[in-house]
């Protein structure tokens, strides 16, 4: 049904938006966590700072990267010569690009969970001998599952299309960063591409609406999982 | 002996209390919403930090500015029953009731059992559910409960009650009664209802504008310019405390206050203390004893002081014998035709049935 480039394209798109997820999770608790629990002097630039991909044009962003992380970028460098890992023209580094761009989503998904948080519970916690590690686990990120999950969701999903970024940060290659976005755009470029562009166009189409129904699943089992939210605060 | 001594500026309300409480033994925190009841029991449990204060719960002191101490409010062992419960709402309540009681420190003794509170609060049934799936009274009980398990030296009530409707707070009430009569552990009750506080306590601590106005025995307290302006003119009435004496033999019961007898339609075994509120509005003066009335109660008193209250009333203090004061609020008019005076003899009228009795599972003093 599908051509060997077809699948290749697919399977290697869901591998990059998988891992761009895996990168982004951890770190974007954190963020999230820094930017509704602390204040800090320069907050509000690195609030602005970790929305920026969300403003600036992809190909900015995959250059910036092609900067720091290619292999003669100062943590590029330092990669290839330490670990003899290279990021740029491969698929961890469209994965890493991928993540770059859809951080913004998870942090602010995860942000919303983490405001709507009644601070009363941390607070009952605390009475009950809890410290804050303990109170983070026990409390908090099981309470604010739902925004990590939908986060998730919305950046593997948004991770499915990124073109720009990873154009221009791991470049085209067949079987190592040609996802689906990069091999429909040279299906375009390709006499007689017509059809091949038509059926990724499908897949891709197919693929962003279950992901989506996948999505609303998830949030409903979460919401059954921990209990409705208490009204009020 | 429970010391609390606290100092909170924030914006324009300064908070600032000194007061002891008795240990074990329910204190009522009492005054009107805003009046920094919430704020000072986050100072005590340390949810807050003050500007100055000291907190000691007998030999242990939690707080001391004066030497830069505070401990954490996880090391505390005080424990806090919200208004709003706070359950956690991804726990089943087993999971909540077992969230204290896993982080008791080891070594640390744990005198307060997990079947005794099941039995007490009346759990059983319900350690499965989750929050969402509980009434308000029930999420107070297991809110309760998960205080109780994490084995407090403290515990702090901040309007249990305030978010429920009549009916539930009625029905949870007796809870609060045997948690007190069970442990000892102190508790201080915060609230801005006074029939709870006639029901739970007798010390109260009288808070207004971040002050302490008066704290004592709930008598004392119960007649205090500051309480009566807060309850409202209809619902002044001195407290008094008694001790259960027999049942007669229609089935009321018969009480001694000071040194009268008062029958109330209340069943309580004999050598209860109790407590009861007698309405100054329901108090009837007699310059002599009169006959042929149905009023259960007539007892010869001494005028104390004739106030002027609201309206054209008058609010009289009556003394009954051994420190117990009752008031009555009767017209001006009234008062003047009667000549009362201090040190006047009077008698005073109650009917049975304006009284009701709090017993409170202790033997008498």
């Amino acid at each position: 049904m599908l051509s060997p480039a077809e699948s290749d394209a697919l399977f290697l798109s869901l591998s990059v938006a998988a891992r761009s997820v895996a990168f982004n999770l951890p770190f974007a608790v954190l963020v999230a966590w820094l930017l509704t629990r602390t204040r800090f002097a320069g907050r509000t630039l690195f609030d602005a700072f970790v929305h920026l991909p969300l403003v600036l044009p992809p190909v900015v962003v995959g250059y910036l990267l092609l900067l720091l992380f290619g292999v003669r970028g100062p943590i590029g460098g330092w990669l290839y010569d330490s670990f003899g890992i290279q990021l740029a023209f491969t698929s961890t580094g469209a994965a890493l690009a991928t993540a770059v761009m859809s951080f913004p989503l998870v942090v602010r998904s995860i942000r919303i969970s983490l405001e709507a948080l009644d601070r009363g519970l941390d607070d009952a916690a605390r009475t009950l001998g809890a410290g804050p590690v303990d109170r983070f686990f026990s409390i908090t990120l099981p309470l604010i599952t739902p925004g990590i999950l939908a986060g998730a969701v919305t950046a593997f999903a948004a991770g499915l299309g990124e073109f720009g970024a990873v154009i221009t940060f791991a470049s085209n290659i067949p079987g190592e960063t040609r996802t689906l976005p990069l091999a429909l755009y040279t299906a375009l470029q390709t006499p007689d591409g017509d059809a091949m562009a038509a059926r990724l166009a499908l897949i891709s189409f197919s693929l962003g609406l279950a992901g989506l129904l996948v999505a609303e699943y998830l949030a409903r089992r979460v919401r059954r999982m921990i209990g409705r939210r208490e009204a009020g605060a | 002996m429970l010391h609390i001594q606290l100092r909170k500026q924030r914006g324009d309300f300064t908070l600032d209390v000194d007061f002891v409480a008795p240990v074990p033994g329910v204190t009522a925190l009492f005054g009107r919403s805003g009046c920094g009841k919430s704020t000072l029991i986050a100072l005590i449990a340390g949810l807050l930090s003050p500007d100055a204060g000291r907190v000691q719960i007998g030999d242990d002191t939690l707080l001391d500015t004066s030497r830069g101490l505070e401990v954490d409010t996880r090391h505390r062992r005080v424990g806090v029953v919200f208004q709003d419960a706070r359950l956690f709402p991804h726990l089943s309540v087993l999971g909540n009731l077992q969230y204290g009681a896993k982080r008791v420190a080891r070594g640390n003794a744990a005198p307060i059992g997990f079947d005794d509170v099941m039995s007490l609060l009346g759990l059983g049934g319900l350690t499965a559910r989750r929050p969402h799936e509980l009434s308000g009274g029930e999420k107070q009980r297991v809110a309760l409960g998960r205080a109780l398990l994490a084995q407090p030296r403290l515990l702090l009530l901040d309007e249990p009650l305030a978010s429920l409707d009549q009916a539930r707070r009625e029905e949870l009430l007796p809870y609060f009664e045997k948690l007190r009569d069970a442990f000892a552990i102190p508790i201080v009750y915060v609230s801005h209802q006074f029939d709870e506080v006639l029901r739970l306590a007798t010390r109260v601590v009288l808070l207004d504008a971040g002050r302490v106005h008066a704290d004592g025995d709930i008598a004392t307290v119960s007649r205090h310019p500051v309480l009566r302006a807060i309850v409202g003119p209809d619902a002044v009435g001195a407290v008094m405390s008694g001790v259960v004496e027999r049942s007669d033999d229609a089935g009321l019961t018969v009480i001694r206050v000071g040194d009268a007898e008062l029958v109330v339609d209340e069943p309580a075994p004999a050598g209860q203390r109790i407590q009861i509120q007698v309405l100054a509005r329901d108090v009837i003066v007699a310059a002599a004893r009169p006959s042929g009335l149905s009023v259960r109660n007539s007892v010869a008193a001494r005028v104390v002081s004739v106030a002027p209250d609201v309206g054209r009333t008058v609010l009289v203090e009556l003394d009954i014998g051994r420190t117990s004061v009752l008031l009555a609020r009767i017209t001006a008019r009234a008062s003047q035709e009667l000549g009362l005076a201090p040190d006047k003899q009077v008698w005073v009228l109650i009917k049975a049935v304006s009284l009701r009795g709090h017993v409170f599972n202790a033997p008498a003093r």
